[in-house]
């Protein structure tokens, strides 16, 4: 996903004068390419984030796309301010790349991972938020990113990603993807968990529980009018991402679904990062399947809900599969 | 101080009265450096804000911006009314700076965020080739923040001389003296060991800071630093190396006219 990302980088930059990359102290060889052709046009600043942030800021106010590449938890953590002030306030067309969105970097320890990126982008006013599901879904996406207005944050995945999604899907950014359709269940996804969401929508079907496959590669802004559309129909609700719980996709999900006020009540889920840090390595695998994001678990959280009288106001415990 | 220096500090207290609140001797400090520019150095078009060709000035030490909105409305930027609304809901200009106002190139006021912006601008000047030139104000309080050092990193390794860092060097911040608070010395050597070309002047001596900023860059293969040195409220006695009026809020009526007797009496 991310040499997908970066290879569009180069091809944009090939057609439109006016897209620049910034990276800071990536991997050796990332872009040579991009370096040789148009060395005017590539930058690698070392590391410092807040400076390549306001730098970005100054070529866009001049009517540059910069787009700019390093660790997701550096992009948003680390210069989280100057995100706000230099491209959220003034509204800059900058494309902010961050490598190894969720727990990607799980052998690297909770300073790489980036378990909050999306709620943190997502408190900005004027920020766009993307978590594409694949490499190809990531193509259209950086495609798109080109003429849209103001600035972006790209999430990308680890690489080697399953494809699930296609061409002759209709990837625009703002909109949800309905990747399936039921009346039982609402299985939204963000990212690489739409694969986990396809796959417990299989294993339910043949369970008799017809489920909603809703994909929200953009997380911001949220289709609203296509997660309302969905939820309204089934009484059962999961979201599942790899992202803490707080703030995320589960988080915008419940705000909207909240505000809706349906008539009969829903019951909805949250699958995701707990609010703690990793406490093991290991593996992205690994950590996803201790955290429950798996397709296991949004099958038995879907199995119970369904099952579940809930009255209103009840806490439905969480289900979390162990091995 | 001659009667022009005289006149925009009076005008800064005429806009301060109309909140009664703002960073007055930050502003203070300001006022013959943003004079010399906008009277002497710096290329713009008051009718064409955005003009291409213009020099671009960023005042990364937003909370200055007293004396910038003063200069650029007798520049004619935008009309004399505006000051009077200084902070009011209805008017365009607020306690920090921002690009809706005709003249500014950069919301700032959250401090070290200038001069990335100015390095942005100065890559992009180089790689149009344009000439104009790009104008980064800070204040040495701000040059507390690590964000400015790693922008001083980048200039110098870009070479930027399009690129001139201008340090309204009062040696107070918030809280006392820089000496006491964060020690910035050796300054100069700093701004040199991360390849600045750098020179110092009297902050308060317009045809100094004339000469210093006329004569850019006085090396090629360099960004460029001038270290004015100033007095923090300059200008009225009551103010000068007082840190109550770094940021004051309640003013009475009675220190409005104290400022403005000595002003005049300066």
């Amino acid at each position: 996903m991310r040499k997908m990302c970066l290879d569009v980088v180069h091809e944009l930059a090939r057609r439109d004068k006016r897209v620049f990359f910034i990276g800071s102290d990536l991997g050796i060889g990332t872009l040579q390419k991009f370096k040789e052709e148009m060395p005017e046009r590539f930058f690698m600043e070392g590391i410092s984030e807040a400076n390549l942030i306001g730098m970005a800021a100054g070529l866009a106010m001049e009517g540059k796309i910069p787009y700019v590449n390093t660790i997701a938890t550096f992009i948003t953590r680390r210069c989280f301010e100057q995100v706000v002030v230099d491209l959220g306030l003034h509204n800059l067309n900058v494309r902010l790349l961050g490598n190894g969105g969720g727990l990607v970097y799980a052998p690297l320890g909770p300073t790489h991972e980036a378990i909050e990126d999306i709620a943190i982008m997502r408190a900005i006013p004027n920020m766009t938020v993307i978590a594409p599901a694949d490499a190809n879904e990531m193509r259209r996406a950086m495609l798109q990113s080109l003429d849209h207005k103001g600035p972006m944050y790209i999430r990308i995945a680890k690489g080697g990603d399953p494809i699930v999604t296609t061409d002759n899907i209709p990837f625009k950014i703002g909109k949800a993807l309905v990747m399936r359709h039921g009346l039982d269940a609402l299985i939204i996804t963000t990212g690489i968990t739409l694969n986990n969401g396809l796959e417990a929508a299989g294993r339910l079907e043949q369970e008799g529980i017809k489920a909603s496959v809703v994909h929200v590669p953009t997380i911001k802004p949220l289709d609203h009018e296509a997660i309302l559309r969905h939820a309204k129909e089934v009484p059962v609700i999961v979201t599942i991402e790899e992202h803490s719980i707080l703030g995320g996709l589960g988080g915008a999900v419940a705000e909207i679904v909240s505000e809706a006020n349906f008539p009969t009540p829903k019951k909805f889920k949250r699958l995701g990062i707990p609010d703690v840090f990793a406490e093991q390595y290991g593996s992205q695998a690994g950590l996803m399947k201790g955290f429950g994001i798996t397709t296991d678990n949004i099958v038995v959280t879907i199995r119970n809900l369904s099952k579940t009288k809930a009255p209103s106001g009840k806490l439905i415990e969480p289900q979390l599969i162990k091995e | 101080m001659d009667q022009r220096s005289k006149y925009l500090r009076c005008r800064i207290i005429e806009t301060l009265n109309a909140t009664r609140r703002g960073h007055v001797g930050a502003a203070l400090s300001l006022v013959e450096i943003l004079r010399a520019l906008y009277d002497d150095v710096l290329r713009y078009d008051v009718k064409n804000p955005k003009w291409e060709e213009r020099d671009r000035c960023i005042l990364s030490k937003g909370h200055g911006c007293l004396a910038l909105y003063v200069v650029l409305q007798d520049k004619g930027f935008f009309p004399e009314e505006e000051l009077w609304r200084f902070c009011e809901a209805d008017g365009l200009l607020g306690g920090h700076p921002e690009v809706k106002v005709p003249g500014v190139e950069a919301s700032t006021g959250s401090l070290g965020h200038g001069l990335p912006i100015g390095i942005g601008f100065a890559l992009n000047a180089r790689h149009e080739k344009a000439s104009h030139r790009i104008f980064v104000i800070l204040g040495d309080g701000e040059c507390n923040e690590g964000s400015v050092w790693e922008a001083a990193l980048c200039a110098g390794k870009h070479k930027l001389s399009n690129l001139t860092v201008i340090v309204d060097y009062n040696q107070y911040q918030s809280y006392g003296p820089m000496r006491e608070v964060q020690n910035l010395e050796p300054f100069a050597k700093k701004w040199e060991a991360f390849g600045f070309a750098v020179k110092e002047v009297n902050g308060h001596d317009v045809a100094a800071l004339r000469d210093a900023f006329s004569a850019l860059p006085p090396d090629n293969e360099k960004p460029t630093a001038i270290i004015c040195h100033t007095l923090k409220g300059k200008g009225m006695k009551c103010t000068e190396g007082n840190l109550k009026w770094h940021h004051k809020s309640g003013i009475k009526d009675e220190e409005i006219r104290q400022l403005l007797d000595e002003a005049e009496a300066y």
